[in-house]
């Protein structure tokens, strides 16, 4: 288990736990009880530190190292999932992945950000900040699975567009800007939820559908608490002030009226339990799909146009 | 006595050598640095005649250029903006606005306009860099929405003046799903088959370009702006190198495929009419 800085008291606990379990097995005596009382304890002591949880807190959740990522929810949602690679004009991004995927005998169009485990798995997936092949990749299996009445089903986990000279050189703006346009006219259903990182024009590329969802402990605005307090202040160490600023949690965002549903995680972060998470989001999806799937194309897309055109607060002053 | 000795530029000058001319008379170039009358530099509608760089222009001066007659009507002036997440760094977003008001004369921004162009009815949207960097807010996302059902209500084609650094943090998520917003609405402007312009001027970054400055039926430039998702000193940080000249620049994205035309704001008018009869005759 990999701790955050305000996870300490249950850090602590847990490493007495382990210490506990150790002494039993190796000298052989009966720690039943204590044992017992340590997890009890480890229980009351997550109860506190996750009750009441900071957006900056809940930002280093979304980031947490052992959070599951897109393909560990594919691979353990479907009961087979295909990898398709390309955008069949410059190459394959391996910050976005997609590709079709059967939820209990209907074939869905996954797509969705990527991260790595390991500095290099990390360094392959170029941190989840994608391409604009990535999004063109997207696209391509987006239109697709339009093409043969699949519906979509996005999952956003970005710090960010790649800002990159190629990235700039092969159109990053067209290429997100193309995403949405076509989005708002594809005759599928589409579902798109945030599981980790929102950051943005990355994640808005993939962002517009007739359901948007954030899992519990995820973020989702305009730039992330680093970059804002490092323009307004100058430096990073306003990253907490800018995180409570920019009502980016699930709440504010539903508050805000920008997302229709926030998923529940297990106590302390969908790592603690990514089965149950998966399970969660998949039951999510298949109740979403069961309620969209009926719709006609048309109804579908001209509600999707005006569920965007609802966004936004302004006051009208005659 | 030499580390008092001035050596920096420009405070060298004797004084009654300076070149300080009184505001409105002369105009200095931000470029070339070279000085013009402001009558000459206006005439020339804001290009320096040294070096032909296209100094930053506002809404008023674009629909000045381009309707017949600077004759136009403004339009959903009554949607304002407002703080909604009391949103405060050095200053609170709402203290903010009300200064910005004051200083640029402008309620934010972006203008829309409906006019004519050679006789033919046209919708303009354009945007202000000096309201908070042109910066996308939900004023700027629900005024183009409604310029959009306005020129699909009217027949009319519709044309966006790009002048923005990207969304508006002080807004948020909010800001980010006008890019949603902008780009969805733009596809009912296509099903009417109406077309859509988009001129891009300095600067053109960020939310916007990654949403309806991008989606022109035509993608338009004025020369040498700087047009691209990332601003140069973001991506300079994480690369760690220095970027090759001229990237970035409206000439850079015509070479690269994303400009159909970049147009010089002598033309911008001819050259406006001449595509705009190439849809509609």
């Amino acid at each position: 288990m990999i701790f955050l800085d305000f996870e300490a008291p249950v850090a602590s606990l847990y490493e007495r736990l382990q210490k506990v379990k150790e002494i039993s097995q190796t000298e052989k005596v009966d720690l039943q009880s204590a044992i017992a009382d340590l997890e009890k304890k480890i229980e009351a002591a997550k109860h506190k530190v996750y009750k009441n949880l900071s957006p900056w807190q809940r930002v280093q959740l979304s980031r947490h190292p052992e959070r599951p990522y897109t393909l560990f929810y594919l691979k353990n949602m479907c009961e087979n999932f295909t990898e398709l690679y390309g955008d069949r004009l410059f190459g394959d991004d391996k910050a976005i992945v997609g590709g079709f995927g059967n939820l209990d005998g209907q074939t869905v169009m996954f797509i969705g950000h990527q991260k790595g485990k390991d500095t290099k798995s990390r360094q392959y997936r170029n941190f989840g900040m994608a391409n604009p092949e990535g999004y063109r990749k997207a696209l391509r299996l987006m239109k697709m699975a339009e093409k043969f009445d699949k519906p979509i089903v996005c999952f956003m986990d970005t710090p960010g567009a790649y800002p990159g000279i190629e990235a700039e050189e092969r159109g990053q703006a067209e290429a997100i800007a193309r995403n949405m346009y076509e989005m708002a006219q594809l005759k599928v259903p589409i579902i798109c939820i945030v599981i980790g990182e929102g950051a943005s024009g990355g994640a808005i590329g993939i962002g517009l559908g007739d359901r948007i969802a954030m899992l519990e402990n995820t973020w989702y605005s305009v730039i992330s608490p680093e970059s804002c307090s490092s323009i307004l202040w100058r430096s990073w160490d306003h990253k907490e002030k800018a995180a409570d600023q920019l009502k980016l949690t699930a709440t504010d965002m539903k508050e805000l009226g920008l997302i229709d549903e926030i998923i529940p995680e297990p106590l302390g972060g969908a790592h603690n339990d990514p089965i149950i998470t998966v399970k969660t989001v998949k039951s999510y999806i298949k109740q979403q799909l069961a309620y969209l799937m009926p719709i006609e194309p048309k109804v579908l897309v001209k509600k999707r146009i005006r569920k965007f055109g609802a966004m936004g607060k302004v006051e009208i002053v005659n | 006595m030499s580390w008092f000795k001035r050596v920096k530029e420009g405070i060298t000058t004797k004084t009654a050598e300076k070149k300080e001319a009184p505001d409105g008379v002369w105009y200095k170039c931000t470029d070339c640095k070279k000085t013009m009358a402001m009558r000459q530099h206006r005439e020339n509608l804001y290009v320096c005649e040294h070096c032909d760089y296209h100094a930053r222009i506002g809404s008023k001066e674009y629909f000045s250029i381009i309707f017949d007659h600077e004759q136009y009507e403004t339009l959903f002036s009554e949607i304002q903006p407002y703080d909604v997440l009391g949103f405060s760094d050095k200053k609170s977003y709402k203290v903010r606005l009300k200064q910005t008001k004051r200083k640029s004369g402008l309620d934010d921004a972006i203008q829309v306009a409906v006019g004519k162009l050679e006789g033919y009815s046209l919708v303009i949207a354009a945007m202000d860099f000096t309201f908070i960097g042109g910066s996308m807010g939900s004023v700027v996302g629900e005024r183009i929405a409604k310029a959009i059902d306005y020129s699909i209500e009217n027949n009319m084609p519709f044309l966006i003046i790009s002048k923005s650094g990207g969304a508006r943090m002080m807004e948020s998520a909010l800001s980010l799903m006008q890019m949603a917003k902008t780009s969805a609405r733009l596809t009912l402007l296509a099903e009417a088959k109406l077309p859509y312009f988009s001129l891009m001027t300095d600067p053109t970054t960020g939310g916007v370009s990654a949403s309806f400055a991008m989606l022109g039926d035509l993608n338009l430039a004025e020369p040498k702006a700087l047009i691209g998702f990332a601003g140069p000193r973001v991506i300079k940080e994480t690369i760690k190198r220095d970027l090759p000249e001229g990237f970035q620049t409206s000439e850079f994205l015509l070479e690269h495929g994303f400009l159909d035309l970049i147009i010089h704001r002598k033309d911008l008018k001819s050259k406006l009419a001449e595509l705009y009869a190439y849809f509609r005759n």
